[in-house]
């Protein structure tokens, strides 16, 4: 911590250092700094942390600790008894064939998010360059991340619903389909893998563009000087420019991809063929009362995601890009 | 790596925040055995009670101010406030873990039985009980009473008669055969879909259940789920779900199940758009409320029991609502009581909403008139395996009283889903058989 003031550019340190000497002088105590300033100098940050970190700790690392407490036993949600298992519920998981056959499920997530990160990636370059009406096409896409994820469920559920908008729409450039969006497991998690592109373009998006536009503009020009394209700059400079917050996207979608959960579970409910794992979890809990069951199969994807994180970033390290 | 340190440091947080916390799983249910007394002097009877309910419409619309203001007649010392819950089950599971849960709840399904006395204060014996109330033995444990249900309902075929007219069809049908000829009959005559699934708000399915009794008319329905296959041959929720599968597959159901809506599935109902749906008595009056908002006639709005007969006669089994207990917790356990007897006994909430008296000696609502002269008989489930079916199917994960496979259900009628009804009523059978084994009573 106490580096930090090395990193300060030197002229408010000095600014800094002499406020320091004025206070010492004040006190009429001798010039090195005495032990209580220095104290106060190493508890500052802390004492700035403390709020955020009594926040953190309080509602995030201790759920999870009593979620992986629970975890080792037989606990129904709401009993004052319960039981110490073991590792019972994690040998119920992993040997049970039926709870993890609905990670098929999130291939349909995956390939969306695939969809989605190119089409993020499209949109973010064409709208860094100057065209016409680009803040009015950056909010149009940006607009579905500002909309609450229950109320996209239920606007959607009317938007696929027999007769509802998508049909109307279709019937306007003359397909009369008939088809029943979320009738059958491969429609219905096509269909709710398609809402989940709209809902997240726009984050995907948003990244992008702020990591496209962090480059600088000479070198656009240098490029465009040197005769490349519009193609070549994406290709040489935005590309490598944006690595590191593609990598970021693409494990933020794997881990999304694999614990969907709050479009399907509004619109479907995980009816046909469409439940996620943590819908399986979610009912496991709530509908089954096997909290400790559920709260393994929590801890297992959570497992399952730092494990598919570390693979890829294995496969895809994560260097420093210098573009100059 | 300089992270070394700070990650030792949350590591610990963490493992000490897990020591501390593991103290505080549910106490909530920590006291043992009270009883909530009815107050000797009404007049004298003090302090404000806090009332769960589901009832949100009636918290919004202030009837059950009125109500409050109705009890504060008899009851001038008590104050009485509600909360209405929209997602009860799940909001009332996570506060029972502390001893904050109101005055008066609704018993929740999660709690097991044998657990009343350990959250709820007794409202007296079974014996004393059970001459003037209905429904007792639901939550009689130990010979004592820890909960009463303000209403009775019964499992029927919500329908439009009008449109049922239409079709040629005045008799009730008396077999599923019947019943599905007489839905195809509306299909081809009139322009009504036949039956409404609601598959889409899911709890409206898992209303089949409660065709358990009513079909063979046997008030050991509940003990018979306990002990044997629910879905064996001719057992009551086979000859259900055979019958909601046979609805449609032949294409007498919606369309796209699906996408179906509740709340607009109630005015269609009242207007004919929607012919039949199988829910309860306590759906009726919701049905007339829509058809007067629609403009249409609330009297076309009719009640048919399940299409069976035993002896040559329909069989319909009346059962409680959630019922009305005092917390264990509570310091005004005497103005709980009064108030739980209170709205039982006088405030006419059964009569306002059209439904069975909780009294032994009350006669049936005005809309079971049909029932009556159709010599509809009817029986109250014997409810004493009841928690044990409940354990059996949380165990399984089943779920007779969970959406899910019933949905899994429409499915496989409607083609979404791989398989046959046997295989699929087999295998959950097989799965049931096999917890009823390991699950103690």
């Amino acid at each position: 911590m106490a580096h930090a003031h090395t990193h300060l550019p030197p002229p408010r340190a000095e600014q800094l250092d002499s406020e320091a000497a004025k206070t010492v002088s004040k006190r009429g105590a001798p010039a090195p700094a005495p032990r209580r300033a220095r104290t106060w100098r190493l508890l500052t940050p802390w004492l700035f942390l403390l709020a955020p970190l009594v926040l953190l700790v309080t509602f995030t690392y201790a759920p999870i600790a009593n979620m992986v407490a629970y975890s080792f036993t037989d606990w129904d949600g709401v009993s004052p008894e319960l039981h110490y298992t073991g590792a019972e519920n994690y040998t119920e998981i992993f040997t049970r064939e039926d709870l993890f056959q609905v990670f098929w499920v999130s291939g349909y997530y995956l390939v969306a998010s695939v969809i989605q990160i190119v089409a993020a990636l499209y949109f973010a370059t064409i709208l860094s360059f100057s065209i016409r009406f680009r803040n009015f096409f950056k909010g149009v896409l940006f607009f579905p991340s500002l909309v609450n994820g229950v109320a996209i469920g239920f606007v959607f559920l009317y938007f696929f619903q027999d007769g509802g908008t998508f049909d109307t729409v279709l019937g306007l450039f003359g397909y009369h389909t008939d088809h029943a969006w979320l009738g059958t497991p491969a429609s219905a998690n096509t269909s709710l893998a398609g809402v989940s592109i709209w809902r997240y373009l726009g984050m995907n998006f948003v990244l992008f563009l702020g990591a496209i536009q962090s480059i600088p503009g000479e070198l656009y020009e240098a490029a465009e000087l040197d005769g490349a394209g519009r193609w070549h700059q994406f290709r040489y400079i935005i590309l490598p420019g944006i690595k590191p917050v593609l990598t970021l996207t693409v494990i933020l979608s794997v881990s999304g991809s694999l614990s969907a959960f709050e479009i399907p579970y509004i619109m479907t409910g995980g009816a046909t063929g469409t439940e996620t794992f943590v819908i399986q979890t979610v009912k496991l809990a709530f509908q089954f009362n096997k909290t400790g069951l559920a709260s393994a199969a929590a801890v297992v994807l959570l497992l399952i995601i730092l494990l598919v994180t570390w693979v890829q970033r294995r496969l895809v390290p994560d260097d420093r890009v210098d573009l100059v | 790596m300089h992270m070394n340190r700070r990650t030792v440091t949350v590591l610990a947080t963490v493992a000490g925040a897990a020591l501390l916390l593991q103290g505080c799983t549910g106490t909530g249910g920590s006291a043992k055995g009270a009883d909530a007394k009815a107050p000797d002097d009404p007049a004298e009877v003090s302090g404000t009670i806090t009332v769960l309910t589901v009832r949100t419409d009636l918290v919004q619309d202030g009837t059950m101010k009125k109500y409050a203001a109705e009890f504060n007649k008899t009851y001038p010392k008590v104050k009485v406030e509600f909360q209405a819950l929209t997602n009860y089950e799940a909001e009332i599971k996570v506060r029972m873990n502390t001893d904050d849960y109101g005055d008066v709840l609704l018993i929740p399904a999660v709690i097991k039985k044998n657990d009343y006395p350990k959250f709820f204060a007794s409202l007296g014996t079974a014996a004393e009980r059970g001459k003037k109330y209905r429904f007792t033995d639901f939550t009689t444990v130990d010979g004592k009473v820890y909960g009463q249900s303000p209403v009775g309902v019964m499992p029927g075929f919500v329908y439009n008669k009008r449109v049922w007219k239409e079709a040629g069809v005045t008799e009730w049908p008396t077999t599923p055969a019947e019943f599905l000829a007489d839905l195809k009959a509306i299909k081809a005559k009139t322009d009504a879909i036949p039956y409404y699934t609601n598959f889409a708000a899911q709890w409206p399915l898992t209303s089949w259940t409660y065709v358990d009794g009513s079909v063979h008319c046997d008030p050991q329905a509940t003990t018979k789920l306990a002990e044997d296959d629910p879905w064996a041959e001719n057992s009551d929720l086979r000859v259900g779900d055979t019958l909601l599968h046979d609805i449609v597959k032949q294409g007498l159901a919606e369309k796209d199940p699906t996408t179906s809506n509740w709340e607009e599935s109630k005015p269609r109902t009242a207007k004919g758009e929607i012919a039949t749906q199988w829910l309860g008595t306590w759906a009726i009056i919701q049905f007339q409320d829509a058809a007067k908002k629609a403009g249409v006639n609330p009297d076309d709005i009719g009640f048919m029991p399940f299409p069976a007969q035993t002896d040559g006669t329909f069989c319909a089994t009346v059962g409680p609502d959630y019922n009305q207990a005092v917390n264990v917790h509570s310091p005004h356990k005497e103005a709980a009581r009064a108030w739980i007897d209170w709205f039982t006994d006088k405030s006419g909430y059964d009569k306002d909403n059209l439904a069975i008296s909780p009294l032994e000696d009350a006669p049936m609502p005005e809309v079971l008139k049909p029932y009556e002269e159709a010599g509809v008989k009817l029986i109250e489930l014997d409810d004493t395996a009841g928690a044990k079916v409940k354990l059996i199917d949380d165990e399984s994960e089943v779920g007779i009283y969970k959406p899910e496979y019933r949905q899994d259900l429409v499915d496989l009628a409607r083609g979404a889903k791989k398989g046959s009804l046997d295989d699929f009523l087999g295998g959950l059978g097989k799965k049931w058989t096999e917890t009823q084994a390991t699950v103690s009573d």
